[in-house]
């Protein structure tokens, strides 16, 4: 392992939200939606209202994994001309902003296979990107990314779902480092009225596999749906529910319509 | 023996257990899967050892489907060409009237077995939606399939005929609305509706175990081939030729030939307007590594990983990715790819109708084309075997467009 303060970013990050008793809100936007540099706008200030880390979707073509709103937000940004170079271009020019909370990067393997594993690892160190969720990438596939990733001391955060089996959780487990992506729901990402009765049982489930800190995502979208997964994890992400507003709100309005959503989902 | 044999594993021994050939395959897919996509590997090997699952696929396969499919020796068509003595795997002739059929009823079979109540596909040309609302319709099962827009715009027959199987035809109006985006969609359903549905994938793509269960539910079509080519000819065939959009009735036909080095494997891509014009679906001629849908193999793709829409007038062969098994077979060079054109595929069209009275399928006509090609080639004592994947009842709006004919 190389020197890093990269595991630190997003361990202290959590260390601080258990100290204070906080839930950790993790924004999710798609780069590039629905101007190219829409995020350099808004990130400052989701940060300012307290967003804990910042996940920055670097769009695909054909995210499977995604419902209609994501989707439409990754055609957008790439009719944008986003590519992954560009993403890691906002990384940095979050970083030289002030930036200071974790930065993960969300986005399908073709794209990171494409641009090469090493130099999409040693790239995301030298952005200042701390870890990586790539969706269509499960454990048994992960090995070449991963130690790219580790060698330059970058989390690679694995996934979860209702539907994972206790060998897959305790597999994930051994490998994962950095918290875990808990998929709240069985289905594709998009806003949803309300969260799954069967959560509580399939987070506990989780815990018994690890003791790393515990995202919940998927669905999320209202300050009851946080509250609720506040219970239960350290963090929640929240995406389509942001992007549909960002969408719906004129550029000068973006920030501070944004920040708003997220201190009404933290209840201050 | 040449040393390729000996060096390459046997065909039945691919893939590993990971679900690789060589550093093709694999199983690149949402968390949310993985335990289904477990569940299924394993029923499907259990349904494999199992003599009663095999017995009802073989009683099927003769009384519903019509198999043995018959191997023709195209006389006039051999004539025409001047070269090798051309003999045609008449897969056209399976019910639903292509070769799709095979494959929906193994998976079928399989569905029914795991106690699956849903059934969902996606489609290109319409034939494999066809083949599965066929299939679910004799079975007693829900059927669901997605097709892109463009290919129900110019499908319009094979929409109808799923609808009257029973099937729900669900519009797909995202991306290049073609069988990529289809199955995008097939595979979100999936994941929403995991515990009740088994999606059942048309070609030899997707994760494993579905390149290798596709491919051994279409491997009927080589083991007749075989069978039947030694009783007509005395001989194996030189050179077997198929088309190749996802490569399953190709792979259906290659694989019991894989092991015998002196035939000659042949796929034909559908090369669209031509490679250089970008308007193709040749993804092994001219893709590069990459991962879709599941699996790691050759796709089209620009210089960022974004995948580039695919073109081709046979809607069933218009898909930028490959199976993983094609990928292992050209990097091995086992078999070789050969891009074919539109023009080309209709010119072979024209032909098959002109001198032997079948008219294939646009997708099909792709290899009827390279096999007149490579037949011409060679001399009359060789024998070259092409695939008629499917007839083409279903292209005749757009092959009337293509040569101008208003209907």
């Amino acid at each position: 392992m190389t020197e890093t303060t990269t595991g630190s970013r997003i361990a202290a990050t959590f260390a601080r939200l258990r100290a204070a008793g906080e839930t950790g809100i993790i924004p999710y936007l798609t780069v590039g939606y629905p101007e190219r540099d829409t995020i350099l706008q808004v990130v400052p200030a989701l940060v300012e209202a307290g967003a804990a880390m910042v996940e920055l979707g670097i769009p695909f073509s054909d995210p499977l994994a995604d419902g209609a709103t994501i989707q439409r937000s990754s055609q957008v940004a790439l009719a944008n001309g986003v590519t992954v170079a560009f993403c890691l271009e906002t990384a940095r020019e979050l970083r030289h902003k002030g930036v200071d909370v974790p930065l993960i990067a969300m986005g399908y393997f073709n794209p990171l296979l494409s641009y090469g594993l090493e130099r999409f690892a040693a790239a995301c160190a030298e952005a200042g990107i701390d870890g990586i969720i790539v969706p269509d990438l499960p454990p048994q596939e992960s090995g070449e990314l991963r130690e790219a990733l580790q060698r330059h001391g970058r989390d690679l955060i694995f996934m979860l779902a209702p539907t994972s089996t206790d060998a897959h959780m305790a597999e994930v487990a051994r490998r994962a480092s950095g918290f875990i992506y808990c998929v709240s729901l069985t289905g594709v990402t998009g806003a949803r009225s309300s969260l799954s009765h069967r959560l509580p049982d399939f987070i506990a489930r989780v815990r018994r596999h690890t003791d790393l800190p515990l995202a919940i995502g998927f669905g999320i979208s209202r300050p009851e749906h946080v509250a609720a997964a506040g219970e239960l994890a350290e963090g929640v992400v929240v995406g389509s529910a942001l992007i549909e507003r960002l969408g719906a709100t004129p550029r000068e309005r973006q920030p501070s319509e944004l920040a708003a959503f997220i201190r009404l989902l933290r209840g201050v | 023996m040449t040393s390729t044999s000996t060096e390459r594993p046997h065909a039945a021994a691919l893939p590993d257990e990971r679900g690789r050939f060589g550093q093709f395959g694999g199983t690149y897919a949402p968390v949310t899967l993985l335990p289904a996509i477990e569940e299924l590997r394993v029923a499907y090997e259990a349904a494999r050892r199992d003599p009663s699952f095999q017995a009802e696929l073989e009683h099927l396969l003769a009384t519903y489907v019509g198999r043995p499919t018959p191997l023709y020796f195209a006389a006039a068509l051999t004539r025409e060409v001047g070269g090798a003595r051309i003999y045609l795997k008449r897969e056209d002739l399976a019910h639903t009237g292509a070769h799709k059929i095979n494959n929906a009823l193994g998976q079928g079979l399989l569905a029914k077995r795991m106690g699956k109540p849903r059934v969902i596909a996606e489609t290109g040309a319409g034939q494999h939606g066809v083949a599965t609302a066929t299939v679910c319709a004799m079975l007693g099962l829900e059927c669901v399939v997605y097709m892109g827009e463009l290919d129900i715009a110019r499908q319009s027959l094979n929409v109808f005929r799923m609808k009257l199987l029973g099937a729900e035809v669900r519009p797909v109006g995202t991306g290049s609305r073609t069988l990529k985006d289809a199955m995008n969609e097939a595979i979100r359903d999936w994941v929403t509706n995991v515990e009740t549905t088994y999606y059942l994938i048309g070609s030899v793509a997707g994760m494993h175990p579905y390149p290798m269960m596709v491919r051994d539910f279409q491997a009927v079509i080589g083991r007749e081939t075989r069978r039947q080519i030694l009783a007509q000819a005395g001989r194996l065939p030189d050179a077997v030729v198929a088309c190749v959009g996802g490569g399953s009735n190709a792979m259906g036909i290659f694989h019991a030939f894989v092991d015998d080095p002196e035939v000659e494997l042949h796929g034909a891509e559908a090369a669209g307007l031509g490679i250089e014009t970008g308007k193709h679906a040749a993804t092994l001629s001219a893709g590069r590594v990459g991962v879709l849908h599941g699996s790691r193999s050759y796709v089209l793709q620009d210089d960022d990983g974004q995948i580039i829409e695919a073109h081709s007038i046979a809607a069933g062969l218009d898909y930028p990715g490959v199976g993983p098994e094609h990928s292992y077979l050209k990097d091995t060079g086992r078999a070789t790819y050969h891009p074919v054109t539109d023009a080309e595929a209709l010119e072979g069209f024209k032909l098959l109708c002109r001198t032997e009275g079948i008219i294939p399928a646009l997708e099909s006509a792709h290899a009827v084309a390279l096999g007149a090609r490579l037949a011409a080639e060679r001399p009359s004592d060789a024998v070259v075997v092409i695939n008629l994947s499917g007839r083409g009842d279903k292209d005749m709006h757009t092959v009337a467009e293509a040569l101008g004919v208003e209907l």
